[in-house]
């Protein structure tokens, strides 16, 4: 019976008050729920203030480089498609640097959980734009505003027809373990952008401007049509939609490829032999 | 020059396919070079060619031999023209008594020409096989053997192309036959011919790592290190493994250190370009301590610089590459097998050491092609994830345990209830973040410390020639055999001379070659870039200052002439 305290508890460096809180509490929540036990899961990060969140929780843990985390993650599961993967780390981080490898990650639909803390803004470095920032927002690194349009990773997703597309809000615990549970479940690429406020660095997009506009979607919202999906993708403003946004059913990368676990693949020497001899 | 009897018939002998991307002359070269393999025959092959895909000048140039062949060779003694321009181009290079095989209506074949009558043969589409047929006739080859190589190369794929093949391939064989007279059986037959393989260079990596049990395998194509990734994805399914072609060199390396640190030995392959994007990753696997094996192809550079031609200028980076201090070794193959068997070593250092190896080649190795005696893959074992027998593994498990040799044992995750942690900051020993900074001394000591371990491993470089020589020839790399004989034919002619082969390049061991430096008279670097990169290495090292050097970088392999000329020792 594995219990939150399986997964242990630890001192942070994140600011009182910071969105990460309550995300990593919905981790803990989501893993308990499954009944995973912190051996069976690995959680890959890249660089910034929710790249640290693996380090609060018990689990294997690979910390990598800013924007990376995507390609480890789909390594470690090639490799053996038996762990759990789950990739962490903030919209900087999965959209900017590693943006080419999330329009990757999708097209290979690889079983992976990619959680994106997603506060609009570059945290650690204390306070620039970043990609998901509203147009006009404005940091010391964009005193005049962001001039660049913001990145919809939601409607990229499902333009691509990614696995599974949700958006959730760190003010609504219960509504993102869910998500979390949803997406580990489903076997090939789950997105989960999750909202959350950066108390310290966008004085914009802040606790109250959230809870005003996030809202759950009705139960009927079928999220396997996908041309209702594309309209909900492209909401933003006054209300935004949260929950499954998209998901199809498409069989994920390693299933695909069906190796299964390398490690205990044999180095078979008849096979070795055959290979050589063409070369004859 | 000693290997040429008085008759036509030679021990060694240069042949060149020349012609136009599109017209099947590697097609053709392959088939050649296979058939002189199972003749018994030594061969030696060079490609040159145009980054393009149709038209442009491209060559196949196979030197071969009754004995073992170990370089290249400028001049040409036979020259298949598959278009005009061939034979424009290649007319100069031609040896004293070179022959020169071509259509009937090309122009400009003044020397000793065998004339083909391709339209009477065939159609253009199969020009290179007429050819062929009489490249094969005149070499004097079993033509039976040479019409199984094509039945294999075109296989049950293609069995209206094989047809027409064969046929044009006997018509034409028949009529140079016929022309014997004016032309003299080019070759002698091999008795006994043993069992031989073709392999290029990356085909070599590609059979060590399977052989070494690589488990992952990803790339972004790049010329000359995409045929590695090719040879790994026919034999992915059999063999267990993944290859996958990556969205970037950045993905291609990461991805290899996520399934390396989940357990399957991996390995990455690229030129220098791609190399700079990977860059990041090299460091990220010193500091997480994940074992990768990546290959440097080297093409001339800066940026795109020549595609498809060669050079040995990325020493210096791949021994830079990284930010911050950490251990590395780089290796060097000057030979197919080389390739073989230093793949099988950088699996073995990166498990055990686990960090970034190197295997450092170029356009020129790997595309050229061997005939080698078949390795004993019965004898080989897998390299697998190192970890202690019996691991005595502290509770909780710490990934970066700090030992005597800086090297802590291994566990891959999900395979034991310990959790595995990993790191790209400075960590504790249990693998989390920290700013302890007594700590980071620690840390930084324990994985500097694994280099200590790395030395005792070096491959010394290899010495062959004379002893106390007037003149020491250095070199690294696919040099090796252009060198050697470069070395043999000076020796010949009365200069005491020896040479000295590194086929691991980082760490230099002074110990393992000072002794040959301060015994030669004169020492020179030879190189195929234009800085004396492993001259200055050593310099920094040793303090030992090599102010000879030949160097080449006009993309093109270093060779025997060239060396000679550079001495001035002109044949």
């Amino acid at each position: 019976m594995v219990t939150v305290e399986d997964f242990g508890q630890y001192e942070t460096a994140w600011c009182p008050g910071c969105g990460n809180f309550p995300i990593l509490q919905a981790v803990k929540r989501a893993l308990v729920a499954m009944q995973l036990k912190p051996h069976q899961v690995l959680f890959v990060s890249g660089i910034g203030q929710a790249a640290k969140a693996p380090h609060y929780l018990n689990a294997n843990v690979f910390n990598g480089l800013h924007g990376r985390s995507l390609p480890v993650a789909t390594g470690a599961k090639l490799a053996n498609p038996e762990l759990t993967v789950i990739v962490e780390s903030g919209d900087g981080c999965n959209y900017g640097e590693g943006g080419n490898h999330f329009l990757a990650a999708i097209r290979r639909n690889i079983d992976i959980t990619m959680l994106v803390h997603d506060n609009q803004v570059y945290g650690l470095t204390k306070g620039q734009a970043s990609p998901t920032s509203d147009e006009g927002f404005t940091t010391k690194a964009q005193p005049e505003g962001a001039a660049s349009a913001p990145f919809n990773p939601i409607a990229v997703a499902v333009a691509m027809q990614a696995g599974f597309v949700a958006r959730g809000f760190a003010g609504m615990i219960d509504h993102l373990s869910d998500l979390i549970q949803q997406a580990i479940a489903y076997r090939g690429f789950g997105l989960i952008d999750v909202l959350q406020p950066c108390v310290s660095f966008n004085r914009v997009n802040t606790w109250d401007w959230y809870k005003e506009r996030c809202k759950p979607l009705q139960q009927e919202y079928d999220p396997m049509d996908w041309h209702t999906a594309i309209k909900v993708a492209r909401e933003w403003g006054d209300k935004i939609p949260l929950g499954i946004i998209y998901r199809n059913g498409r069989p994920s990368l390693d299933e695909r490829i069906g190796r299964g676990p390398l490690i205990v693949q044999d180095v078979d020497r008849r096979t070795m032999r055959k290979i050589m001899e063409g070369y004859g | 020059m000693k290997n040429r009897s008085d008759n036509k018939t030679r021990r060694i002998l240069n042949i060149l396919i020349g012609g136009e991307a599109g017209q099947g002359l590697v097609t053709v070269g392959q088939i050649l070079a296979k058939s002189l393999v199972r003749s018994g025959y030594s061969i030696f092959v060079t490609q040159s060619y145009q980054s393009r895909i149709r038209g442009g000048h491209n060559t196949f140039t196979i030197r071969v031999g009754v004995e073992d062949v170990i370089a290249p060779q400028e001049a040409v003694d036979l020259l298949v023209a598959l278009d005009e321009e061939t034979v424009k181009l290649h007319k100069e290079e031609m040896s004293s008594e070179g022959l020169i095989i071509a259509d009937e209506a090309f122009d400009g074949a003044d020397k000793a020409t065998l004339k083909i009558p391709t339209r009477r043969l065939t159609s253009d589409q199969y020009a290179n096989t007429a050819a062929l047929g009489a490249v094969v006739a005149l070499l004097g080859l079993d033509g039976q053997l040479v019409a199984r190589t094509v039945e294999d190369y075109f296989g049950k794929a293609h069995p209206e192309i094989a047809e027409e093949n064969r046929r044009v391939l006997e018509e034409s064989f028949r009529w140079a036959a016929g022309q014997a007279g004016a032309f003299e059986k080019l070759l002698p037959t091999v008795a006994h011919p043993s069992q031989r393989l073709m392999m290029n260079g990356n085909e070599a990596i590609a059979l060590g790592a399977i052989t070494s049990g690589v488990k992952f395998f990803s790339f972004y194509p790049m010329t000359p290190a995409t045929s590695i990734g090719l040879t790994l994805a026919a034999w992915a399914k059999d063999m267990g493994l993944v290859v996958e072609q990556a969205e970037d060199e950045i993905a291609a390396i990461n991805m290899a250190l996520g399934a390396s640190f989940s357990g399957a030995p991996s390995m990455v392959g690229t030129s220098g370009g791609g190399f700079a994007l990977m860059v990041e990753g090299v460091s990220l696997a010193a500091m997480t301590e994940t074992p990768v094996v990546i290959v440097v192809a080297q093409r001339p550079a800066p940026a795109t610089g020549l595609p498809t031609r060669t050079e040995q200028a990325d020493l210096e980076f791949v021994l830079h590459a990284g930010h911050g201090e950490f251990p590395r070794a780089i290796l060097s193959p000057g030979t197919v097998e080389g390739c073989f068997y230093l793949t099988r070593k950088a699996f073995e250092l990166a498990e055990k050491f686990q960090g970034p190896i190197f295997i450092l080649t170029d356009e020129f190795l790997a595309d050229s092609y061997r005939a080698l005696k078949p390795f004993e893959v019965e004898t080989l074992s897998p390299i697998r994830p190192w970890s202690p027998e019996k691991p005595s593994i502290s509770i909780p498990y710490c990934r970066y345990a700090i030992t005597d040799t800086g090297i802590s044992p291994r566990l891959l995750p999900g395979l034991t209830e310990h959790l595995i942690v990993a790191d790209s900051d400075e960590h504790t020993e249990d693998g989390h973040l920290t700013e302890d900074l007594l700590v980071r001394r620690r840390m930084v000591e324990k994985r500097l410390k694994k280099a200590e371990a790395i030395r005792a491993e070096v491959i010394p470089p290899q010495a062959q020639g004379e002893k106390n020589p007037n003149l020491l020839l250095l070199c690294w790399g696919s040099s090796e055999g252009a060198v050697v004989e470069a070395s043999s034919m000076m020796s010949s002619r009365g200069i005491r001379t020896a040479t000295l082969h590194f086929s691991q390049v980082w760490p230099l061991v002074s110990e393992h070659f000072m002794g040959y430096l301060q015994e030669a008279k004169e020492v020179v670097c030879v190189e195929g870039n234009a800085t004396g990169q492993l001259a200055r290495l050593i310099r920094r090292e040793t303090g030992f200052h090599i102010r000879n050097r030949v160097l080449r970088y006009d993309g093109l392999p270093i060779t025997p002439e060239f060396i000679l000329q550079e001495l001035n020792q002109e044949r």
